[in-house]
Protein backbone atom coordinates (compact mmCIF):
# COMPACT_ATOMS: atom_id res chain seq x y z
CA UNK A 1 0.00 0.00 0.00
CA UNK A 2 1.46 3.25 -0.92
CA UNK A 3 2.08 6.38 1.70
CA UNK A 4 2.06 9.58 0.58
CA UNK A 5 2.54 12.66 2.53
CA UNK A 6 0.71 15.79 1.58
CA UNK A 7 -0.91 19.40 3.06
CA UNK A 8 -3.79 20.33 3.62
CA UNK A 9 -5.25 23.95 4.19
CA UNK A 10 -8.56 24.45 5.05
CA UNK A 11 -10.63 27.79 4.75
CA UNK A 12 -11.94 28.36 8.99
CA UNK A 13 -15.50 27.51 8.06
CA UNK A 14 -14.95 23.67 7.11
CA UNK A 15 -12.31 23.36 10.15
CA UNK A 16 -14.82 21.39 12.16
CA UNK A 17 -15.85 18.80 9.79
CA UNK A 18 -15.41 15.88 10.25
CA UNK A 19 -13.09 15.32 7.13
CA UNK A 20 -10.11 12.98 8.47
CA UNK A 21 -13.18 10.63 10.07
CA UNK A 22 -14.24 10.48 6.25
CA UNK A 23 -11.08 9.63 4.54
CA UNK A 24 -10.63 6.71 7.33
CA UNK A 25 -14.65 5.49 6.57
CA UNK A 26 -15.79 6.26 3.11
CA UNK A 27 -12.22 5.74 1.47
CA UNK A 28 -10.17 3.09 3.84
CA UNK A 29 -7.41 5.55 4.31
CA UNK A 30 -5.08 5.22 6.81
CA UNK A 31 -4.28 8.78 7.68
CA UNK A 32 -1.04 9.57 10.46
CA UNK A 33 -1.19 13.45 11.26
CA UNK A 34 2.55 14.87 11.18
CA UNK A 35 1.68 18.31 12.10
CA UNK A 36 -1.64 20.17 12.79
CA UNK A 37 -2.64 23.59 13.31
CA UNK A 38 -6.02 23.76 13.22
CA UNK A 39 -7.65 27.21 14.58
CA UNK A 40 -11.05 27.69 14.44
CA UNK A 41 -11.03 31.12 13.75
CA UNK A 42 -8.30 30.71 11.37
CA UNK A 43 -7.46 29.30 7.98
CA UNK A 44 -6.04 25.49 9.06
CA UNK A 45 -2.67 23.25 8.66
CA UNK A 46 -2.21 19.87 8.54
CA UNK A 47 0.00 17.74 7.27
CA UNK A 48 -1.05 14.57 7.33
CA UNK A 49 0.45 11.13 5.46
CA UNK A 50 -1.90 8.43 3.73
CA UNK A 51 -1.90 5.10 3.07
CA UNK A 52 -4.10 3.22 1.13
CA UNK A 53 -5.57 1.62 -2.46
CA UNK A 54 -4.15 4.34 -4.73
CA UNK A 55 -7.84 4.74 -6.48
CA UNK A 56 -9.35 5.15 -2.96
CA UNK A 57 -6.74 7.28 -2.58
CA UNK A 58 -7.14 9.43 -5.51
CA UNK A 59 -11.06 9.47 -4.49
CA UNK A 60 -10.13 10.76 -0.96
CA UNK A 61 -8.22 13.54 -2.03
CA UNK A 62 -10.96 14.60 -4.49
CA UNK A 63 -13.34 14.31 -1.75
CA UNK A 64 -11.30 16.67 0.67
CA UNK A 65 -11.00 19.44 -2.78
CA UNK A 66 -14.86 19.19 -2.69
CA UNK A 67 -15.21 20.54 0.79
CA UNK A 68 -12.95 23.18 -0.25
CA UNK A 69 -9.46 21.81 1.14
CA UNK A 70 -6.35 22.94 -1.29
CA UNK A 71 -4.11 20.28 -1.50
CA UNK A 72 -0.29 20.36 -1.79
CA UNK A 73 2.41 17.50 -2.07
CA UNK A 74 4.58 17.50 0.87
CA UNK A 75 8.17 18.34 -0.02
CA UNK A 76 9.88 18.73 3.16
CA UNK A 77 13.42 19.42 3.49
CA UNK A 78 15.65 20.41 5.62
CA UNK A 79 18.37 23.16 5.94
CA UNK A 80 21.10 24.26 7.89
CA UNK A 81 21.00 27.90 9.06
CA UNK A 82 24.54 28.85 8.51
CA UNK A 83 24.17 32.05 10.29
CA UNK A 84 23.47 30.31 13.25
CA UNK A 85 25.27 26.58 12.84
CA UNK A 86 28.47 27.27 14.96
CA UNK A 87 30.64 24.21 13.90
CA UNK A 88 29.98 22.82 16.73
CA UNK A 89 29.54 19.15 15.61
CA UNK A 90 27.39 17.53 17.73
CA UNK A 91 25.11 16.47 15.04
CA UNK A 92 27.69 15.02 13.24
CA UNK A 93 27.46 11.59 14.92
CA UNK A 94 23.47 11.55 15.15
CA UNK A 95 22.59 12.00 11.23
CA UNK A 96 22.54 8.70 9.79
CA UNK A 97 22.85 9.35 6.28
CA UNK A 98 26.25 11.04 6.88
CA UNK A 99 24.82 14.10 5.42
CA UNK A 100 25.95 16.44 8.46
CA UNK A 101 29.78 15.78 8.73
CA UNK A 102 33.04 17.04 9.92
CA UNK A 103 35.75 18.37 7.20
CA UNK A 104 39.44 17.67 8.42
CA UNK A 105 41.51 19.27 8.78
CA UNK A 106 39.59 22.38 9.20
CA UNK A 107 36.51 21.08 11.33
CA UNK A 108 33.87 22.61 9.82
CA UNK A 109 30.62 20.87 10.02
CA UNK A 110 29.38 20.49 6.04
CA UNK A 111 25.82 19.79 5.31
CA UNK A 112 25.35 18.05 2.15
CA UNK A 113 21.59 17.82 1.61
CA UNK A 114 21.80 15.34 -1.71
CA UNK A 115 22.32 12.76 1.43
CA UNK A 116 19.67 14.02 3.85
CA UNK A 117 17.12 11.48 4.11
CA UNK A 118 14.86 14.04 6.27
CA UNK A 119 14.93 11.69 9.02
CA UNK A 120 14.57 15.11 11.20
CA UNK A 121 17.09 13.60 14.28
CA UNK A 122 19.67 16.73 13.85
CA UNK A 123 16.62 19.01 14.37
CA UNK A 124 16.46 18.33 18.06
CA UNK A 125 20.05 17.24 18.85
CA UNK A 126 20.92 20.37 17.61
CA UNK A 127 21.73 22.48 20.31
CA UNK A 128 21.52 25.91 18.63
CA UNK A 129 18.94 24.88 16.04
CA UNK A 130 20.45 25.84 13.16
CA UNK A 131 19.12 23.11 11.04
CA UNK A 132 14.89 24.20 10.22
CA UNK A 133 12.90 22.35 8.07
CA UNK A 134 10.45 23.88 5.53
CA UNK A 135 7.27 22.58 4.86
CA UNK A 136 6.87 24.15 1.69
CA UNK A 137 4.04 22.03 -0.43
CA UNK A 138 4.04 22.12 -4.00
CA UNK A 139 1.01 21.66 -5.96
CA UNK B 1 71.28 33.91 28.03
CA UNK B 2 67.72 32.90 27.82
CA UNK B 3 64.95 34.63 26.78
CA UNK B 4 62.98 36.95 29.49
CA UNK B 5 59.94 39.45 28.94
CA UNK B 6 58.04 41.45 31.06
CA UNK B 7 54.49 42.56 30.46
CA UNK B 8 55.52 46.32 30.16
CA UNK B 9 57.46 45.60 27.68
CA UNK B 10 55.32 43.28 25.60
CA UNK B 11 52.60 46.12 26.09
CA UNK B 12 54.80 48.98 25.16
CA UNK B 13 55.71 46.37 21.79
CA UNK B 14 51.65 46.30 21.43
CA UNK B 15 51.41 50.40 21.70
CA UNK B 16 54.29 50.82 18.97
CA UNK B 17 52.73 48.40 16.47
CA UNK B 18 55.66 46.12 16.80
CA UNK B 19 54.38 43.17 18.53
CA UNK B 20 54.46 39.96 17.00
CA UNK B 21 51.14 37.98 17.90
CA UNK B 22 50.16 34.11 16.93
CA UNK B 23 47.70 31.77 17.74
CA UNK B 24 48.27 28.81 19.98
CA UNK B 25 47.29 27.11 16.63
CA UNK B 26 50.14 28.46 14.58
CA UNK B 27 52.97 28.41 17.62
CA UNK B 28 52.85 24.70 17.04
CA UNK B 29 54.45 24.53 13.84
CA UNK B 30 56.59 27.71 13.88
CA UNK B 31 58.14 25.48 16.76
CA UNK B 32 58.89 22.88 15.12
CA UNK B 33 60.38 24.27 12.40
CA UNK B 34 62.60 27.18 14.71
CA UNK B 35 62.83 25.54 18.13
CA UNK B 36 61.61 26.97 21.27
CA UNK B 37 64.18 29.86 21.51
CA UNK B 38 64.23 31.42 18.21
CA UNK B 39 60.05 31.61 18.69
CA UNK B 40 60.66 32.95 22.40
CA UNK B 41 62.22 35.91 20.76
CA UNK B 42 60.63 36.63 18.20
CA UNK B 43 56.69 35.99 19.18
CA UNK B 44 55.29 38.23 22.27
CA UNK B 45 51.80 37.08 22.42
CA UNK B 46 49.48 33.70 22.07
CA UNK B 47 46.32 33.69 21.54
CA UNK B 48 43.69 30.52 22.54
CA UNK B 49 40.51 30.43 22.27
CA UNK B 50 36.95 27.89 23.55
CA UNK B 51 33.52 28.28 22.19
CA UNK B 52 31.84 25.80 24.19
CA UNK B 53 28.42 25.09 26.17
CA UNK B 54 29.19 26.86 29.51
CA UNK B 55 26.47 25.64 31.95
CA UNK B 56 27.86 28.24 34.99
CA UNK B 57 27.06 31.15 33.00
CA UNK B 58 24.58 34.34 33.65
CA UNK B 59 24.57 37.72 34.13
CA UNK B 60 23.39 40.30 36.91
CA UNK B 61 21.68 43.16 35.75
CA UNK B 62 20.35 46.42 37.38
CA UNK B 63 16.82 47.66 36.13
CA UNK B 64 16.38 50.65 37.54
CA UNK B 65 13.23 51.53 39.63
CA UNK B 66 9.63 52.69 38.41
CA UNK B 67 7.41 55.20 40.63
CA UNK B 68 6.79 54.12 42.67
CA UNK B 69 9.42 52.22 44.11
CA UNK B 70 9.35 48.15 44.15
CA UNK B 71 11.91 45.45 45.61
CA UNK B 72 11.34 42.98 43.69
CA UNK B 73 10.90 39.47 45.41
CA UNK B 74 10.30 37.45 42.05
CA UNK B 75 11.32 38.60 38.46
CA UNK B 76 10.59 36.65 35.13
CA UNK B 77 12.83 37.94 31.88
CA UNK B 78 10.56 36.22 29.09
CA UNK B 79 9.14 33.90 31.39
CA UNK B 80 12.04 32.92 32.51
CA UNK B 81 12.80 33.60 36.81
CA UNK B 82 15.92 35.39 37.81
CA UNK B 83 17.48 35.22 41.48
CA UNK B 84 15.85 38.13 43.53
CA UNK B 85 17.79 37.83 46.37
CA UNK B 86 19.64 40.66 46.83
CA UNK B 87 19.47 44.37 46.58
CA UNK B 88 15.92 45.56 45.36
CA UNK B 89 15.81 46.01 41.13
CA UNK B 90 19.17 43.66 40.98
CA UNK B 91 19.00 40.39 39.94
CA UNK B 92 21.02 37.33 38.66
CA UNK B 93 19.82 35.39 35.81
CA UNK B 94 21.12 31.86 35.46
CA UNK B 95 21.77 30.38 31.82
CA UNK B 96 20.29 26.90 32.81
CA UNK B 97 17.24 28.49 34.34
CA UNK B 98 13.89 27.47 32.99
CA UNK B 99 10.42 29.25 32.53
CA UNK B 100 7.91 27.79 34.99
CA UNK B 101 5.76 26.29 32.31
CA UNK B 102 8.65 24.38 30.64
CA UNK B 103 7.66 20.23 30.96
CA UNK B 104 11.01 20.09 31.75
CA UNK B 105 11.71 15.91 31.38
CA UNK B 106 8.04 15.18 31.83
CA UNK B 107 8.15 14.47 28.21
CA UNK B 108 11.32 12.39 27.84
CA UNK B 109 13.27 13.65 26.71
CA UNK B 110 12.45 17.15 27.01
CA UNK B 111 13.19 19.29 24.25
CA UNK B 112 14.35 22.79 27.13
CA UNK B 113 14.11 25.24 23.77
CA UNK B 114 13.79 28.69 25.96
CA UNK B 115 15.90 29.45 28.74
CA UNK B 116 18.57 31.54 30.74
CA UNK B 117 20.98 31.71 27.82
CA UNK B 118 18.03 32.59 25.50
CA UNK B 119 17.31 35.43 26.60
CA UNK B 120 20.65 37.13 27.22
CA UNK B 121 21.40 36.22 23.64
CA UNK B 122 17.76 37.99 22.65
CA UNK B 123 19.20 41.07 24.85
CA UNK B 124 22.05 41.11 23.16
CA UNK B 125 20.40 40.87 19.52
CA UNK B 126 18.43 43.89 20.27
CA UNK B 127 15.11 42.10 21.12
CA UNK B 128 12.65 43.16 23.79
CA UNK B 129 12.51 40.77 26.08
CA UNK B 130 8.84 40.67 28.50
CA UNK B 131 9.54 41.47 32.43
CA UNK B 132 7.58 40.65 35.01
CA UNK B 133 8.17 41.42 38.84
CA UNK B 134 6.45 41.10 41.74
CA UNK B 135 7.12 42.78 45.36
CA UNK B 136 5.54 42.16 48.82
CA UNK B 137 5.07 46.00 49.54
CA UNK B 138 7.24 48.04 52.28
CA UNK B 139 7.09 50.91 53.31
CA UNK B 140 10.00 52.41 51.34
CA UNK B 141 8.99 50.23 47.98
CA UNK B 142 5.38 50.31 47.67
CA UNK B 143 4.84 48.58 44.88
CA UNK B 144 3.90 45.04 44.40
CA UNK B 145 3.43 44.26 40.70
CA UNK B 146 5.44 45.52 37.23
CA UNK B 147 4.52 44.18 33.96
CA UNK B 148 6.53 45.89 31.07
CA UNK B 149 9.15 45.79 28.02
CA UNK B 150 12.71 46.05 28.60
CA UNK B 151 15.77 45.99 26.15
CA UNK B 152 19.59 46.04 26.97
CA UNK B 153 19.95 49.98 26.05
CA UNK B 154 17.74 50.59 28.45
CA UNK B 155 18.42 48.75 32.14
CA UNK B 156 21.26 50.60 34.21
CA UNK B 157 24.11 47.60 34.24
CA UNK B 158 24.00 44.82 32.78
CA UNK B 159 27.23 42.09 33.01
CA UNK B 160 28.08 38.63 32.77
CA UNK B 161 29.50 36.77 35.58
CA UNK B 162 30.24 33.03 34.96
CA UNK B 163 31.47 31.12 37.77
CA UNK B 164 33.06 28.28 36.03
CA UNK B 165 34.00 28.49 32.14
CA UNK B 166 37.26 27.83 30.50
CA UNK B 167 37.58 23.94 32.25
CA UNK B 168 40.91 23.16 31.47
CA UNK B 169 40.38 19.84 29.96
CA UNK B 170 37.23 17.52 30.23
CA UNK B 171 35.53 13.74 30.24
CA UNK B 172 35.07 12.04 26.76
CA UNK B 173 31.40 10.82 27.08
CA UNK B 174 30.20 7.46 26.28
CA UNK B 175 27.21 5.35 27.15
CA UNK B 176 27.80 1.88 27.69
CA UNK B 177 24.58 0.47 28.10
CA UNK B 178 21.98 -0.48 25.93
CA UNK B 179 19.69 2.43 25.49
CA UNK B 180 20.21 6.25 24.08
CA UNK B 181 20.96 8.54 26.85
CA UNK B 182 20.56 12.27 26.74
CA UNK B 183 23.14 14.03 28.77
CA UNK B 184 24.76 17.16 28.99
CA UNK B 185 27.14 15.59 26.91
CA UNK B 186 25.12 15.59 24.10
CA UNK B 187 23.12 12.17 22.70
CA UNK B 188 24.89 9.12 23.56
CA UNK B 189 23.88 5.92 21.47
CA UNK B 190 24.07 2.54 23.08
CA UNK B 191 26.96 0.02 23.10
CA UNK B 192 29.08 3.03 23.17
CA UNK B 193 28.18 3.90 19.50
CA UNK B 194 29.76 6.82 19.88
CA UNK B 195 31.98 9.26 22.03
CA UNK B 196 31.32 13.06 22.52
CA UNK B 197 34.13 15.41 23.80
CA UNK B 198 34.06 19.14 24.53
CA UNK B 199 37.19 21.23 24.72
CA UNK B 200 39.08 23.13 21.59
CA UNK B 201 42.29 21.10 23.14
CA UNK B 202 45.17 22.60 21.93
CA UNK B 203 44.02 25.97 21.34
CA UNK B 204 41.92 26.14 24.50
CA UNK B 205 43.85 28.61 27.32
CA UNK B 206 44.20 26.76 30.01
CA UNK B 207 45.81 23.66 28.12
CA UNK B 208 48.28 26.59 26.97
CA UNK B 209 48.88 27.72 30.19
CA UNK B 210 48.62 24.13 32.25
CA UNK B 211 50.13 26.18 35.91
CA UNK B 212 48.42 28.80 35.60
CA UNK B 213 51.65 30.85 35.05
CA UNK B 214 49.67 34.54 33.82
CA UNK B 215 46.23 33.20 33.48
CA UNK B 216 45.05 35.01 36.71
CA UNK B 217 42.87 37.21 38.65
CA UNK B 218 42.50 40.18 36.48
CA UNK B 219 43.73 38.80 33.64
CA UNK B 220 41.94 40.97 30.40
CA UNK B 221 40.46 38.49 28.23
CA UNK B 222 37.93 38.10 25.30
CA UNK B 223 34.43 37.67 26.34
CA UNK B 224 31.54 36.88 24.24
CA UNK B 225 32.67 39.01 22.12
CA UNK B 226 33.61 42.10 24.08
CA UNK B 227 36.55 42.47 26.68
CA UNK B 228 36.22 41.22 29.85
CA UNK B 229 38.22 39.51 32.71
CA UNK B 230 39.17 36.53 34.81
CA UNK B 231 37.42 37.47 37.95
CA UNK B 232 38.80 34.82 40.39
CA UNK B 233 38.98 30.64 39.94
CA UNK B 234 36.16 29.18 38.83
CA UNK B 235 34.05 26.35 40.78
CA UNK B 236 35.34 23.34 41.16
CA UNK B 237 39.31 24.06 40.28
CA UNK B 238 40.90 21.34 40.70
CA UNK B 239 44.29 22.12 39.75
CA UNK B 240 46.03 19.24 41.93
CA UNK B 241 44.51 15.85 39.74
CA UNK B 242 46.52 13.88 37.78
CA UNK B 243 49.00 15.41 35.21
CA UNK B 244 51.55 14.00 32.06
CA UNK B 245 54.69 14.77 31.58
CA UNK B 246 54.26 17.90 30.03
CA UNK B 247 51.84 19.30 32.81
CA UNK B 248 48.63 18.93 31.13
CA UNK B 249 45.90 17.73 33.19
CA UNK B 250 44.65 14.23 32.36
CA UNK B 251 41.24 15.41 33.53
CA UNK B 252 38.74 18.28 34.13
CA UNK B 253 41.53 19.75 36.43
CA UNK B 254 41.56 24.06 36.51
CA UNK B 255 38.54 26.17 35.50
CA UNK B 256 38.01 30.58 35.50
CA UNK B 257 35.08 32.79 36.54
CA UNK B 258 35.09 35.43 34.35
CA UNK B 259 33.15 38.63 34.48
CA UNK B 260 32.61 41.35 31.71
CA UNK B 261 29.97 44.40 30.12
CA UNK B 262 27.46 42.22 28.96
CA UNK B 263 26.14 45.26 26.65
CA UNK B 264 29.89 45.16 25.09
CA UNK B 265 28.97 41.93 24.05
CA UNK B 266 27.14 40.00 20.57
CA UNK B 267 25.18 37.55 20.48
CA UNK B 268 27.44 35.60 18.12
CA UNK B 269 29.67 34.84 20.70
CA UNK B 270 27.14 33.99 23.81
CA UNK B 271 24.35 31.69 22.08
CA UNK B 272 21.52 30.48 24.05
CA UNK B 273 21.78 25.73 23.66
CA UNK B 274 19.41 23.58 24.84
CA UNK B 275 20.26 19.80 25.29
CA UNK B 276 17.74 17.46 24.52
CA UNK B 277 16.81 15.42 27.50
CA UNK B 278 19.05 17.53 29.63
CA UNK B 279 18.42 21.37 29.90
CA UNK B 280 19.24 24.98 28.64
CA UNK B 281 22.46 26.43 28.41
CA UNK B 282 24.56 29.02 27.44
CA UNK B 283 27.37 28.50 24.93
CA UNK B 284 30.51 31.60 25.68
CA UNK B 285 33.26 32.52 23.64
CA UNK B 286 36.21 32.83 25.63
CA UNK B 287 39.76 34.03 24.00
CA UNK B 288 42.67 34.24 26.32
CA UNK B 289 46.40 36.13 25.17
CA UNK B 290 49.37 34.54 26.89
CA UNK B 291 52.24 36.78 26.71
CA UNK B 292 55.48 35.00 25.90
CA UNK B 293 57.99 35.40 29.43
CA UNK B 294 60.51 33.20 28.31
CA UNK B 295 60.59 29.98 26.91
CA UNK B 296 58.95 28.19 29.39
CA UNK B 297 55.93 29.96 28.05
CA UNK B 298 56.81 28.63 24.50
CA UNK B 299 57.18 25.28 25.40
CA UNK B 300 53.86 25.39 27.15
CA UNK B 301 51.98 27.13 24.31
CA UNK B 302 53.26 24.98 21.76
CA UNK B 303 51.53 21.62 23.39
CA UNK B 304 49.43 20.17 20.65
CA UNK B 305 46.53 17.82 20.84
CA UNK B 306 48.67 14.66 20.23
CA UNK B 307 49.70 15.66 23.97
CA UNK B 308 46.75 16.22 25.48
CA UNK B 309 44.78 13.25 27.05
CA UNK B 310 41.17 12.67 28.34
CA UNK B 311 39.59 10.22 30.17
CA UNK B 312 36.63 8.11 28.47
CA UNK B 313 33.75 8.31 31.04
CA UNK B 314 30.68 5.80 30.85
CA UNK B 315 28.15 8.57 31.26
CA UNK B 316 24.88 5.89 32.01
CA UNK B 317 26.84 4.60 34.89
CA UNK B 318 30.00 5.54 36.48
CA UNK B 319 29.11 9.39 35.92
CA UNK B 320 25.97 9.55 37.55
CA UNK B 321 27.03 7.16 40.22
CA UNK B 322 30.42 8.70 40.61
CA UNK B 323 32.29 5.35 40.53
CA UNK B 324 35.46 7.41 39.42
CA UNK B 325 35.93 4.40 36.88
CA UNK B 326 37.82 5.43 33.63
CA UNK B 327 37.49 3.91 30.09
CA UNK B 328 40.89 4.71 29.29
CA UNK B 329 42.14 7.62 27.47
CA UNK B 330 42.37 9.26 24.06
CA UNK B 331 44.11 11.94 22.87
CA UNK B 332 42.37 15.33 21.35
CA UNK B 333 44.47 14.17 17.66
CA UNK B 334 42.79 10.59 18.47
CA UNK B 335 39.54 12.32 18.65
CA UNK B 336 39.66 14.53 16.40
CA UNK B 337 40.66 11.93 13.59
CA UNK B 338 37.06 11.09 14.02
CA UNK B 339 36.90 7.57 14.76
CA UNK B 340 38.55 5.71 18.00
CA UNK B 341 38.84 2.58 19.59
CA UNK B 342 37.23 1.96 22.37
CA UNK B 343 37.21 -1.39 24.69
CA UNK B 344 38.32 -2.93 21.25
CA UNK B 345 35.55 -1.50 18.82
CA UNK B 346 35.88 1.30 16.78
CA UNK B 347 33.68 4.05 17.62
CA UNK B 348 32.73 7.59 16.09
CA UNK B 349 33.50 11.20 18.05
CA UNK B 350 31.47 14.04 17.36
CA UNK B 351 32.79 17.55 19.41
CA UNK B 352 30.21 19.79 21.52
CA UNK B 353 32.76 22.61 21.40
CA UNK B 354 33.84 24.32 18.28
CA UNK B 355 37.08 24.26 17.01
CA UNK B 356 35.89 26.47 14.18
CA UNK B 357 34.76 29.02 16.53
CA UNK B 358 37.93 29.11 18.96
CA UNK B 359 40.10 29.45 15.75
CA UNK B 360 38.44 32.43 15.10
CA UNK B 361 38.14 33.80 18.75
CA UNK B 362 42.01 33.32 19.00
CA UNK B 363 42.85 35.49 15.61
CA UNK B 364 39.60 38.45 16.70
CA UNK B 365 42.05 38.51 19.66
CA UNK B 366 45.33 38.27 17.88
CA UNK B 367 44.18 41.48 15.54
CA UNK B 368 42.92 42.99 18.39
CA UNK B 369 46.41 43.25 19.98
CA UNK B 370 48.29 44.08 16.78
CA UNK B 371 46.16 47.02 16.59
CA UNK B 372 47.35 47.87 20.02
CA UNK B 373 43.52 48.27 20.83
CA UNK B 374 43.71 45.66 23.72
CA UNK B 375 46.63 45.56 26.17
CA UNK B 376 47.82 42.50 28.45
CA UNK B 377 46.94 42.78 32.26
CA UNK B 378 49.33 41.12 34.67
CA UNK B 379 47.44 38.55 37.14
CA UNK B 380 46.62 40.89 40.38
CA UNK B 381 47.04 37.24 42.01
CA UNK B 382 47.37 34.05 40.72
CA UNK B 383 45.49 30.93 40.78
CA UNK B 384 45.90 28.14 42.82
CA UNK B 385 48.13 25.98 41.14
CA UNK B 386 49.07 22.04 41.65
CA UNK B 387 50.84 23.12 44.49
CA UNK B 388 48.06 24.43 46.33
CA UNK B 389 46.79 21.16 47.87
CA UNK B 390 43.10 21.48 46.68
CA UNK B 391 41.34 18.56 46.84
CA UNK B 392 38.29 17.99 44.95
CA UNK B 393 35.37 17.03 47.72
CA UNK B 394 31.64 15.66 47.05
CA UNK B 395 28.92 15.74 49.10
CA UNK B 396 28.37 13.93 52.19
CA UNK B 397 24.52 13.21 53.46
CA UNK B 398 25.26 13.31 57.20
CA UNK B 399 22.54 13.25 60.41
CA UNK B 400 22.19 16.95 62.09
CA UNK B 401 25.04 17.08 64.04
S1 LIG C 1 17.37 15.01 8.66
FE1 LIG C 1 18.40 13.09 9.21
S2 LIG C 1 19.58 12.57 7.38
FE2 LIG C 1 19.01 14.72 7.15
S3 LIG C 1 20.75 15.84 8.00
FE3 LIG C 1 19.28 15.59 9.67
S4 LIG C 1 19.95 13.73 10.73
FE4 LIG C 1 20.95 13.72 8.71
S1 LIG D 1 24.73 20.64 15.92
FE1 LIG D 1 23.87 22.50 14.97
S2 LIG D 1 25.38 24.11 15.42
FE2 LIG D 1 26.40 22.15 15.77
S3 LIG D 1 27.37 21.69 13.81
FE3 LIG D 1 25.38 20.67 13.77
S4 LIG D 1 24.04 22.18 12.79
FE4 LIG D 1 25.86 23.29 13.37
Amino acid sequence: MPSRKIVLRFPSQIVDKPLIYHLVKDYELMVNVLKANVNPFKEGFMVVELSGENDKYEQGLSFLREQGVRIDHLSENIVRNIERCTHCGACTDICPSGALFISRPSMEVIFDDEKCVVCGVCLKTCPVKAIEVNFNGKQ
Amino acid sequence: MGVKKTYAEINEKIKSGKVVVVTAEEIIGMVEEKGVEAVAREVDVVTTGTFGPMCSSGAFFNFGHPKPRIKMHRVWMNGVPAYTGIAAVDAYLGATELPDYDPLNSDYPGEFRYGGGHVIEDLLAGKSIKFEATGYGTDCYPRKKIETYITLDEINEAFLFNPRNAYQNYNIAVNASNKTIYTYMGTLKPNIGNAHYCSAGQLSPLLNDPYYRTIGIGTRIFLGGGVGYVGWNGTQHSPCGPRGENGVPLGGSGTLSVVGDLKQMSPQWLRGASFLGYGATLTVGIGIPIPVLDEESVRLAAVKDSEIFAPVVDYSDDYPNGTGKTLGSLSYAQLKSGVVEINGKEVSTAPLSSYVKAREIAGILKQWIVKGEFLLSEPAQTLPSADSEITFKGLQEKSAP
